[in-house]
C-alpha cells in the first residue's frame, strides 16, 4: 500500500467517527471536553456554530453520530452524544452577547425564505450576520415547521423551541406568518435576489386500501394528526388506537394517542424488528409506556359497521431471509382482525409543491421531486434554492441545517455574481497536546464506565399533561462520568516515519492491538496479518511511509483505537504524537474572511 | 513509564488459549522502564509465550536479581510467584526455589551486569548443577540504572553515549555457557518477535537449564551511533543462524520445510523443536563446533542468533540428585523432619 496521506483532511476527519457521521461535521468531542471542563456556554456554542439548534437536537436528534462512535465497537454502547448536547444546553449562561452581531448597514441583498422551519431558520441564521435582509414566509401562526407541528412537546418544551428560534428571528429576520406561497412565479416577480425553498415534506402517504373512507373521521394521516394536536385542534382520541407503520412519526403518534385517552395502543410493522425504520431508542420509549409492537401485520381492510369504524383487518406475513438477514421471498400465512376505535397512519412522508408553476424553468424528475444540485443546493433555475426535507426528501433536522449551510454559501455567491460551485474546500489544523513526559491536554484515561441512563419522568406522573418532558436530562453526576466515556477520536495519532527506531514500545503498550511494524503487501492481505486483523473496511489503515531500519512500514488500524496516548508516551523518539485536529467546514462566513487553517480554534477564543 | 495504567479495555477478537486466558491475562504492573527499552518488547514476548504454553499463571515462579531487566518480573505475570533478590544471587535463590519445588516453570530474568560482573559465579554454577529454568539476559551493554558505564558484554570499541571506547573484551554468555556444558544456549534480540517467542516456549520446555542471551538496546544511554548494542547497530549485523519452532507435545508439525534444512528435536515433554538452518554451515549439536562458529563470526562483528546449542540428553538437578519427585510442601511433615531419632541414626553413619 502506499503511505496514507494524512495532509488531507478526510483521513483524519473519519477517524472522528461522529464528526464524519453528523451531516453538520459538529466538533462532539470537542465540544464533550468542554462539558467535561464544566465549560456548558463554550460548549453551547460550538455545538451552535454546527447544528445552530443544539437546545433542540440535544433532545429529538436523529443522532446518526451514535451509531457511528467507536465506543459502540469497543464497549457495546456508544457515548450519549445526543443528551450531553443537552447537559450544554441545559446548564449554559445567557448567549445573546456570543451571538454573531447583524450590521446595521445592510448590503442591499434581499432573500426570500419560503417555510419558517429548520432549513430556512439556519439559512438566515447564516446571513443576517453578513447584512442580508431576509424575508420569511410561514402558512401556520407560529414559526418552527415540524419542530413544532410534529414533535409533540413532552419530547421538545415549547420553551426551548422558542428560545432557540427566537435568537435567529432576533437578529432582524422579517417573519410573515399565516402567509402561504401559493405561486412560485408570483414570488419570483418580487423583488429578490434569491429565493430559498425550505418547506419540507408536508404531505402524509395515504393507504388506499378498502374502507379507507367509510369512516374518515376515525382515520388520520400521522403528520397531520399530530400537528392538530400540538396547534390545539385535537385533544382527545379513542380507546383502542392502531399506529400503522413503525418509524419515529408512528413512535410519536402512538406515544401522543396515550396522553390523549388512549388505552391499549398497537403499533402494527408489516416486518419483523430488524426492519423498523425507528430509531432504536425512540421504540425503547415507546415501549417503556406499553405500547405493544405487533410484526408481521400488513394491512389488508379498514372494518366499519354502520359507518363506524371497529377494526382492521391484516394479513399474517412470513418472511424467508438469507444468510445476511435480508429479505429474500414473503407470503401471506393468515388473517387477523384486531377491533379499534382510532387508527392514525403513519407510512411515510413526501415533499409536495403545488404552488411551483412548472413552466419557470424549475425542473421536476420523474417522481415530481425538483432537480437540485446535491452540492450547491441549486434548482435548475438559477437563483432558486432549496435545503430541508424539500430538497431530497424526509431527512432530518441535523441534515436540513447542513443543507442549509451550503445553500448559504450558495445564496451569498449567487447574489455577488460568483460562481456557486466554487466553494472552499475542507481543512484541517493538528496542534500537538504534548504537555510533558507523561501529560496530555486531554483527560486519556480509559473510563471503564457503562452508557449512563437517563433518568424519566413516572410513568403515571408523564401521562396528565401532553406536555410534560419526559426525560429529565443526565444529572451533574451522570454527565461527569459519560465525558469521560468519550474516547477523544479527535485527538489523532500522527506517526512520523523517519524517527521510528522499531522498538515495538508502541505495539507492545497498544491495550487493543491495533498497531504493527510488517513487510507492505497490498491492502486485502495485510489486513489480515496486522496484530489484530483489521475487519472493519469502512475504516482506512494508516500505512507509514518505509521505516529507516528494515525497510517495513507501520500500519494502524484505527478501528478499534481508544487514543489513551500510550503508544506516544511509551515512544522514545516522539515519531508518535498526539495531536487535537480542528476540522475547517467552511460556511458563508468563511466566504467573506476565510480563515487561514492554522487559525482555526475549536473555543472560538 | 506511564501515569495512566494500560487500559483494561481490549480487542473484542481477542483469542483465549486452552486455560480460557486472553495474553493481556498474562501481563503484569505498568513499566517504569524508560520508553522504548528494550527489555519492555522482552516482557512482552514472555507474556506472549505463557499465552500461547497455556501455563497456568500460579505453576510459574520469576525470579530476577537488580538492574533494569531485573525489575521486569513486576511487569509480566502478575498472578505469578516471584522473588526479587540480592544483586548477582538470583542463581541461588532459583536453584533453591526448584530443589524446593521442582513443580513450578522457573523464570529468572537477569541483565549482563546482574549475571556477568557481579553474578558470574552464581551463573556459571547454575550452568554447572543444571537447574531446570529458563534464564533470559536482557543484554545492553551498559549499566543503565547508574547511567550508562560499560558491562561486561561491552564490545571492544563500542562508544558510550559520551564517547569514550570500551577496551576491554566482554564476556559472551553464550560461549560461556555452551563451553559449561548448557544444554540450551540461544540468543535473539528484543526487536524480533517471531524469532524470540519460540525460543522462550522451547527454552521453558526443555528439561534443565536454557539460556537466552536477548540484546536489548538501552534506549537511553546505549542506542547512539558507535555502540555496538543499540537497535541499529544489532540490526545491521543480525545473523539468524538457526530458526527454532516450538511444537507443543502432541500437535502435528503444520509448517512445510525444505528436505534437509530441517531438523526435529524432541523435548523431555514430548513438545518438539523443530530447527531451521539458516546458515547451512551450522551444527547446533555439535559442541566444539558451536563455540568454534560463534568466535568466528564474533570476530567479524556479526551477532549470530538463534537456538546455537541444544543437547537434551543431560540430567538435571534433581535427576543427579536423585530428589524427591514430591515438591517439599506437599511432603507429609512426618518424612520431611524425621525427628531427632532419625538424625542420630544417621549422625552414627558416619562416627
Amino acid at each position: 500500500m502506499k503511505p496514507t496521506d494524512i495532509s488531507n483532511p478526510d483521513y483524519f476527519h473519519r477517524v472522528v467517527d461522529c464528526q464524519w457521521a453528523c451531516p453538520a461535521h459538529t466538533d462532539v468531542p470537542g465540544y464533550i471536553r468542554l462539558i467535561a471542563q464544566g465549560r456548558f456556554t463554550d460548549a453551547y456554542m460550538l455545538n451552535r456554530k454546527s447544528n445552530v439548534f443544539p437546545g433542540i437536537l440535544g433532545r429529538v436528534c436523529d443522532r446518526p453520530c451514535e451509531p457511528a462512535c467507536r465506543r459502540g465497537r469497543v464497549d457495546e454502547k456508544p457515548v450519549a452524544i445526543c443528551r450531553l448536547k443537552r447537559v450544554a444546553a441545559d446548564n449554559r449562561e445567557d448567549v445573546r452577547d456570543r451571538l454573531p452581531k447583524i450590521p446595521q448597514q445592510k448590503n442591499g441583498k434581499r432573500v426570500a425564505l419560503v417555510g419558517a422551519g429548520c432549513a430556512s431558520l439556519a439559512v438566515a441564521n447564516d446571513l443576517m450576520p453578513l447584512g442580508y435582509e431576509c424575508v420569511m414566509f410561514e402558512a401556520l401562526d407560529k414559526p418552527g415547521g415540524l419542530m413544532r407541528s410534529n414533535i409533540p412537546a413532552f419530547r421538545l418544551p415549547v420553551e426551548v423551541l422558542d428560545e432557540e428560534i427566537n435568537m435567529i428571528l432576533d437578529m432582524g429576520v422579517d417573519l410573515r406568518l399565516n402567509t402561504p406561497i401559493t405561486s412560485m412565479k408570483a414570488l419570483l416577480e418580487e423583488d429578490y435576489d434569491a429565493v430559498f425553498v425550505g418547506t419540507g415534506a408536508p404531505k402524509g402517504k395515504n393507504l388506499e386500501i378498502p374502507g379507507r373512507y367509510d369512516d374518515p373521521e376515525h382515520v388520520h394521516i400521522g403528520i397531520e394528526w399530530l400537528e392538530s394536536v400540538a396547534f390545539g385542534h385535537i385533544d382527545k382520541i379513542g380507546e383502542r388506537v392502531l399506529i400503522i407503520g413503525v418509524g419515529n412519526t408512528a413512535m410519536d403518534c402512538c406515544r401522543t394517542s396515550l396522553r390523549l385517552g388512549a388505552k391499549d395502543v398497537k403499533v402494527m410493522a408489516r416486518k419483523p424488528r430488524g426492519f423498523f425504520k425507528a430509531s432504536e431508542w425512540e421504540l425503547e420509549d415507546a415501549e417503556e409506556e406499553h405500547v405493544e409492537i405487533v410484526v408481521n401485520h400488513s394491512p389488508k381492510e379498514f372494518v366499519v359497521e354502520d359507518g363506524k369504524l371497529v377494526g382492521m383487518k391484516f394479513d399474517l406475513m412470513e418472511y424467508d431471509l438469507d444468510e445476511r438477514g435480508r429479505i429474500t421471498d414473503s407470503r401471506v400465512v393468515g388473517e387477523e382482525f384486531l377491533p379499534c376505535d382510532d387508527v392514525v397512519l403513519a407510512i411515510g412522508q413526501e415533499n409536495a409543491f403545488p404552488w411551483i408553476e412548472r413552466d419557470i424553468g424549475i425542473e421536476f424528475d420523474k417522481w415530481d421531486v425538483p432537480v437540485v444540485d446535491r452540492r450547491t443546493y441549486e434548482s435548475t433555475r438559477k437563483g432558486v434554492f432549496f435545503g430541508g426535507d424539500a430538497a431530497f426528501g424526509p431527512e432530518n433536522i441535523i441534515w436540513a441545517v447542513e443543507h442549509a449551510h451550503q445553500a448559504a454559501i450558495s445564496i451569498h455567491k449567487h447574489c455577488h455574481g460568483e460562481n456557486v460551485a466554487d466553494r472552499l474546500p475542507d481543512g484541517m489544523h493538528l496542534t500537538s497536546t504534548k504537555m510533558g513526559i507523561h501529560e496530555w491536554s486531554y483527560s486519556n484515561d480509559y473510563e471503564q464506565a457503562e452508557r449512563m441512563l437517563v433518568p424519566h419522568v413516572g410513568l403515571a406522573e408523564r401521562f396528565r399533561r401532553l406536555d410534560i418532558e419526559v426525560e429529565l436530562g443526565f444529572s451533574a453526576e451522570q454527565a461527569a462520568v459519560e465525558v469521560e466515556r468519550c474516547l477523544n477520536c479527535d485527538i489523532q495519532t500522527v506517526f512520523t516515519a523517519k524517527l521510528c527506531i522499531e522498538c515495538d514500545a508502541c505495539i507492545d503498550v497498544c491495550p487493543v492491538d491495533c498497531l504493527t511494524i510488517t513487510a507492505n503487501g497490498p491492502e486485502e492481505e495485510l489486513r489480515g496479518r496486522l496484530s489484530a486483523p483489521a475487519q472493519n473496511l469502512e475504516q482506512p489503515l494508516y500505512v507509514s511511509a518505509e521505516l529507516p531500519q528494515t525497510g517495513r512500514v507501520m500500519v494502524k488500524d484505527e478501528d478499534l483505537c481508544v487514543h489513551c496516548g500510550l503508544c506516544a508516551e511509551r515512544c522514545p523518539t516522539g515519531a508518535w504524537d498526539m495531536q487535537e485536529f480542528t476540522l475547517y467546514h467552511p460556511h458563508v462566513e468563511d466566504e467573506i474572511a476565510p480563515v487561514a487553517p492554522d487559525k482555526v480554534r475549536k473555543y472560538g477564543t | 513509564m506511564s501515569y495512566i495504567a494500560k487500559p483494561k479495555v481490549t480487542h473484542p477478537g481477542l483469542p483465549r488459549n486452552e486455560l480460557g486466558l486472553t495474553v493481556r491475562d498474562y501481563e503484569g504492573g505498568m513499566s517504569t522502564l524508560c520508553a522504548g527499552c528494550g527489555h519492555d518488547s522482552v516482557t512482552s514476548a514472555i507474556v506472549q509465550a505463557a499465552f500461547e504454553l497455556n501455563l497456568p499463571p500460579h505453576k510459574m515462579a520469576k525470579l530476577s536479581g537488580i538492574g533494569c531487566s531485573s525489575k521486569t518480573p513486576a511487569y509480566f505475570l502478575s498472578q505469578s510467584h516471584g522473588f526479587n533478590s540480592v544483586h548477582g544471587r538470583m542463581p541461588s535463590v532459583a536453584t533453591g526455589a526448584n530443589a524446593a519445588n521442582r513443580g513450578l516453570v522457573y523464570v529468572g530474568v537477569s541483565g549482563d551486569g546482574d549475571s556477568l560482573s557481579i553474578g558470574l559465579g552464581q551463573f556459571a554454577h547454575a550452568i554447572r548443577r543444571n537447574v531446570n529454568m529458563l534464564y533470559i539476559i536482557e543484554n545492553n551493554g551498559v549499566y543503565g540504572l547508574t547511567k550508562g558505564q560499560f558491562s561486561a558484554s561491552a564490545d571492544v570499541g563500542s562508544k558510550a553515549k559520551k564517547g569514550e571506547e570500551n577496551l576491554q573484551p566482554p564476556i559472551d554468555p553464550c560461549q560461556m555457557a555452551i563451553a559449561l556444558g548448557c544444554g540450551f544456549v540461544a540468543r535473539s534480540f528484543s526487536g524480533d518477535k517471531q524469532q524470540l517467542v519460540p525460543l522462550l516456549e522451547a527454552g521453558i520446555r526443555h528439561n534443565g537449564f536454557a539460556l537466552i542471551d536477548v540484546i536489548s538496546p538501552c534506549v537511553t544511554f546505549n542506542d547512539h551511533e558507535g555502540s555496538t548494542k543499540s537497535y541499529h547497530f544489532t540490526r545491521e549485523h543480525y545473523h539468524p543462524a538457526i530458526h527454532a519452532d516450538y511444537i507443543p507435545p502432541a500437535a502435528e508439525i503444520r509448517a512445510k520445510y525444505d528436505e534437509g534444512c530441517a531438523m526435529p528435536v524432541t523435548l523431555h515433554d514430548g513438545s518438539q523443536i523443530v530447527l531451521r538452518k539458516v546458515d547451512p554451515d551450522y551444527d547446533p549439536t555439535d559442541r566444539a563446533a558451536a563455540i568454534a562458529h560463534l568466535e568466528q563470526l564474533s570476530a567479524a562483528r556479526e551477532i549470530v542468533t538463534g537456538l546455537l546449542y541444544i543437547d537434551e540428553s543431560k540430567p538435571e538437578m534433581h535427576e543427579l540428585n536423585k530428589t524427591t519427585e514430591t515438591a517439599l510442601n506437599k511432603l507429609p511433615f512426618e518424612r520431611l523432619c524425621p525427628g531427632r531419632d532419625a538424625l542420630r541414626s544417621l549422625q552414627q553413619r558416619f562416627r
